[in-house]
């Protein structure tokens, strides 16, 4: 095998993106009438559908490829599979949104795809400028996407705060990485290493408070989660299913992998950060949530905090720690895109609702998404046998063995906290009286609240092979 | 068959039912009926399941029994059930009292019954999940997994300040819990496994000991519930359906009890004995003041709810006396108070079906028109409070001696609560079935339906045999008793000689 051959196949999901999104952008430019989708959609979920299966055949060893830039392990593989399974949920969810909304472009598609490509791209990336090529693949691609109904104030306000708060956060991001770069002498992850061995200096450091900046602004992570409640309630929902699943899985890949691979000498240093923002997160969403009335900046909210529970994990800086923010992360997708399908569900004589109070008395106009809704609410919220009680189990023990005691306590006050406002949409859904029904919901839709809500209930009866899963993709970051 | 032993079948068994529930279609008074026998058979299937587990099952052992392990999770998280004699009469008396449930709540829940009785099936799983797991997480998920249905039960089928009373239920649980987590983790972090067994050999350092102790407390001590966490529980009682209140004061609450027992003593000797003068002082509180509490309620239910609180004040005393008849005692109090409490809210329940009402003051003179009601009512107020020759009795007096060696000042302001206890079960049964038939809406009252009388009348004929013949409960503790004992001194005689060897 000759060495391109050789990337090539190590990067097959990357080059099938990359070749499907530019086929797909011809298809519609050519084929599309009046600008209106033309199976564009269809096919994107078939090119995301190809990538997610060509991970399964691909070797399942790990490389370094294109320069020590790109890296294909387990690890990569595993958070890979998450983000385009997000991807391909956001888009199954999309196609009727988008019809109804009349803003079913072809265009929107293809940046779904262009927007997946980036976040492969940063799973990968091995080096500084790798890693920022990524980010801004995705970025530039997610700030067109929030904007993407563009005759709605809302989502053109929502577009605008993204992109400029983004920039602010990309500038910071860069300015950490050439300081590091200066002190280190190399962009490379393993150099770096090599380098910052011993007691780094202040300069070091320093790159990687903002390095840390820029990451925190694109996971969502207090203080760095304005953006997140505005951009949640304006962008269309199936692009805000798509940045709280797809993106939040890319973003906490990299700074997973960076802070592990680039940094393992000086994790006294990082940890800090981690503990400190971990538990402003999870106290921000645990409070800020409670007085919310409009569902989507509601998860907004809880996106924060649940972030802020997946570093959790990532301050115990081990393995366990690391397999707890995969596995986190795994359920977090499955509990977020449920939500999300709700969400969607919730129309009101051809009108999409946003309002919690939309979902009073749920459970006597239809009980089955009533079941599904409220068993990802109490999923979120932590509350055994459901999948969620698992994840928040996988990141708090790690913490616990680590000795970060006050972290814990602090992690488990907030996460009863969070429970209060969980239970209230329970509580809206079972005990009120019945608000106006709900329109029926595309079988995408609901095929997607079942499946998720599915998984969150049946996880407790079978999760070996997928922490065993998590287990060895941890295990190739260290 | 498959791998998996009678005690998965019991614990599942119940969900089987609720599947079977959750398939049938349609809202007619035919289809609520076919539900309603699902469910009795159900239950009834379960309880003859865990009859043949009990005929299986060896007293004379304090071993685990009726083991069975399968992998789980990995890395030393696995799924294992097994039941000894400490565990199995709970496991007995949540299969003896869900099919009362079901049947208390035939004609009282008119509204959603198929969710409601599918809450109760798997409440019920989780109930008996609790007494069956040999491992750790499992019982977590189980312990806190209640929580969900219990949540709905209130919430939905509850009294008019039901949603204040069922966040109030949860919150309070689950901040216990979470805290009962952490010790968990930490425990598995010096085990690296959360298997009961190897937990029960492995011994935790002093120091940490303390902490784990005070976590598994903030978790049980809300659970039992005792003074000063006590206070969701009479609002949970007052707002919950009839069923409700009993599931909840009959097993439930033995919850906390049964923690203790399994978690707090054996693993953590030495910090049971450093605390135990506190858990005493909170039981001697719980006991007195929420007996004069209970003197003082207007609302039938809340005076029960207060009087469950001071008796399990007596079980937590009890069983940090740690002497072989204090664990007894308790574990007898414990299944004692199950089947007395859970048969007043019934007695309750049955007024309240007629009248629509709670208040004490609305009752009175009951006596002239519902006899057998008040024969009933009698026998269990009796019990309640620990009459000679009913099942109350015995814990109480086996508690008191138990403690009674330790420190003889605990048992003497335990056993004025005895006295207060009388007080109020007396006022409050003369206030409703004695005095004047004033009141022209309880004139017309019928006499219990043939229904009630099954459901009151094996309690009765239980709550007086186990008066006069305590040993079968006694009995199956006995030898898992006697072996925590003996290991908890022998732990408290090691932690000595070293503390002695350090000077």
């Amino acid at each position: 095998m000759t060495s391109i051959q050789y990337a090539l196949v190590h990067s097959l999901p990357e080059a099938l993106l990359a070749l499907g999104a530019l086929l797909l952008l011809m298809i519609g430019a050519f084929r599309a009438r009046d600008g209106r989708d033309w199976l564009v959609a269809e096919l994107a979920i078939a090119v995301l559908g190809l990538a997610f299966i060509s991970m399964f055949f691909q070797l399942k060893s790990s490389a370094l490829v294109w320069g020590g830039s790109f890296v294909d392990d387990a690890f990569g593989r595993f958070m890979k599979a998450l983000a385009l399974a997000g991807a391909i949920v956001s888009l199954l969810l999309s196609l009727d949104f988008m019809r109804r909304e009349k803003i079913d472009q072809f265009e929107f598609p293809v940046l779904v795809v262009i927007a997946t490509l980036g976040m492969l791209m940063l799973i990968s990336a091995r080096d500084l400028i790798a890693l920022y090529l990524g980010l801004e693949l995705m970025s530039l691609a997610l700030y067109v996407l929030a904007a993407f109904d563009r005759d709605n104030s809302r989502a053109s306000e929502a577009g605008l705060k993204y992109f400029a708060l983004g920039a602010l956060s990309s500038g910071m991001l860069l300015y950490g990485a050439s300081l590091i770069y200066g002190f280190a002498g190399t962009v490379s992850f393993d150099g770096i290493a090599k380098a910052l061995n011993g007691p780094p200096g202040i300069g070091a450091v320093f790159g990687l408070v903002f390095l840390m900046a820029g990451l925190s602004f694109k996971m969502s992570i207090v203080p760095f989660h304005m953006w997140t409640p505005d951009v949640y309630e304006g962008a269309p929902t199936p692009v805000t299913a798509f940045f709280a699943s797809a993106a939040k899985m890319a973003a906490v890949a990299v700074t997973v992998r960076v802070v592990t691979t680039a940094f393992p000498h000086i994790v006294s240093e990082w940890r800090q950060i981690v503990v400190f923002t971990s538990i402003l997160s999870m106290a921000v969403g645990a409070f800020a949530a409670i007085g919310q009335t409009n569902i989507k900046r509601l998860m907004a909210y809880s996106s924060i905090g649940h972030m802020g529970f997946a570093m959790v994990g990532l301050a115990a800086a081990n393995e366990a720690g690391v397999q707890g923010v995969l596995l986190y992360m795994a359920i977090y997708l499955a509990m977020t895109v449920g939500a999300f399908a709700a969400i969607l569900s919730m129309r009101v004589t051809g009108t999409y609702v946003e309002n919690i109070g939309d979902l009073a008395g749920l459970a006597r106009r239809d009980g089955f998404m009533a079941f599904c809704l409220s068993a990802i609410m109490l999923s979120l919220a932590g509350i055994p046998p459901l999948a969620g009680f698992w994840a928040k189990w996988f990141v708090f023990m790690p913490a616990v063995n680590a000795g970060l005691y006050p972290l814990a306590v602090l992690g488990v006050l907030a996460s009863a906290v969070a429970c209060f406002y969980y239970l209230r949409i329970v509580k809206i859904i079972y005990f009120d009286d019945p608000a106006r029904a709900f329109d029926k919901a595309s079988p995408a839709v609901t095929g997607v609240l079942a499946g998720s809500s599915l998984l969150i209930v049946l996880f407790s009866f079978y999760p070996g092979p997928i922490a065993a899963a998590a287990a060895d993709a941890a295990k190739s970051l260290f | 068959m498959f791998g998996f032993g009678i005690l998965t079948g019991l614990v599942f068994l119940p969900l089987v039912g609720a599947a079977f529930l959750l398939c049938l279609r349609g809202d007619d008074e035919a289809t609520l009926n076919n539900a309603r026998w699902a469910a009795l058979i159900t239950t009834i299937a379960t309880f003859l399941l865990s009859l043949w587990a009990w005929s299986l099952f060896n007293t004379a052992s304090a071993d685990f029994q009726l083991k069975e392990g399968h992998g789980w999770l990995g890395g030393g998280i696995g799924y294992k059930l097994g039941v000894d004699g400490m565990s199995m009469p709970f496991v007995l008396l949540t299969t003896f009292l869900t099919p009362f449930c079901i049947l208390a709540s035939w004609e009282s829940i008119t509204t959603r019954v198929k969710e409601y009785l599918i809450a109760f099936l798997v409440l019920e799983t989780l109930m008996i999940g609790v007494f069956c797991a040999l491992d750790l997480a499992l019982f977590y998920l189980f312990f806190e997994g209640g929580l969900i249905p219990m949540f709905l039960i209130i919430g939905v089928w509850g009294g008019k300040r039901r949603v204040y009373a069922s966040f109030k239920f949860f919150l309070y649980t689950l901040l216990g819990s979470l805290l009962m987590l952490l010790a968990i983790m930490a425990m598995y972090g010096v085990a690296q496994t959360t298997d009961i067994e190897v937990l029960l050999k492995t011994s935790f350092p002093a120091s940490m000991q303390k902490w784990l102790w005070l976590a598994f407390f903030a978790s049980f001590a809300v659970k039992m519930p005792m003074w000063p966490v006590h206070t969701w529980l009479p609002d949970a009682h007052v707002e919950a359906p009839t069923a409700g209140s009993v599931v909840l004061a009959a097993i439930l609450l033995k919850m906390g009890g049964y923690g203790f027992i399994r978690f707090s003593l054996p693993m953590f000797p030495d910090a049971s004995h450093y605390f135990a003068p506190l858990v005493w002082t909170l039981s001697v509180i719980a006991i007195v003041y929420t007996s004069l509490v209970a003197l003082a309620q207007e609302d039938m239910k809340k005076l029960i709810a207060y009087s469950s609180v001071a008796h399990m004040g007596f079980v937590t005393m009890g069983l940090f006396a740690m002497t072989t008849q204090g664990v007894q005692g308790a574990v007898f109090q414990m299944v004692s108070h199950g089947l007395v409490s859970g048969a007043l809210f019934l007695c309750v329940g049955v007024v309240y079906d007629r009248m629509h009402t709670r208040d004490i003051d609305a009752y009175g003179g009951l006596v002239k028109v519902m006899p057998l009601y008040a024969a009933a009512f009698m026998i269990f107020t009796l019990a309640n409070v620990g009459l000679p020759g009913t099942s109350g009795f015995v814990g109480e007096f086996l508690t008191l001696i138990g403690v009674f060696g330790v420190n003889s000042l605990v048992a003497l302001i335990a056993t004025t609560g005895v006295i207060l206890s009388a007080c109020y079960a007396l006022y409050l049964y003369r206030r409703v079935i004695f005095g004047v038939l004033e009141k022209p809406a309880l004139a017309a009252l019928s006499d219990l339906s043939p229904r009630e009388i099954a459901l009151l009348a094996p309690l009765a004929l239980l709550t007086i045999y186990y008066g006069f013949h305590p040993g079968p409960i006694l009995d199956a503790s006995a030898a898992s008793v006697d072996l925590l004992v003996r290991n908890y001194d022998a732990a408290l005689s090691v932690a000595k000689t070293a503390a002695l060897a350090a000077h």
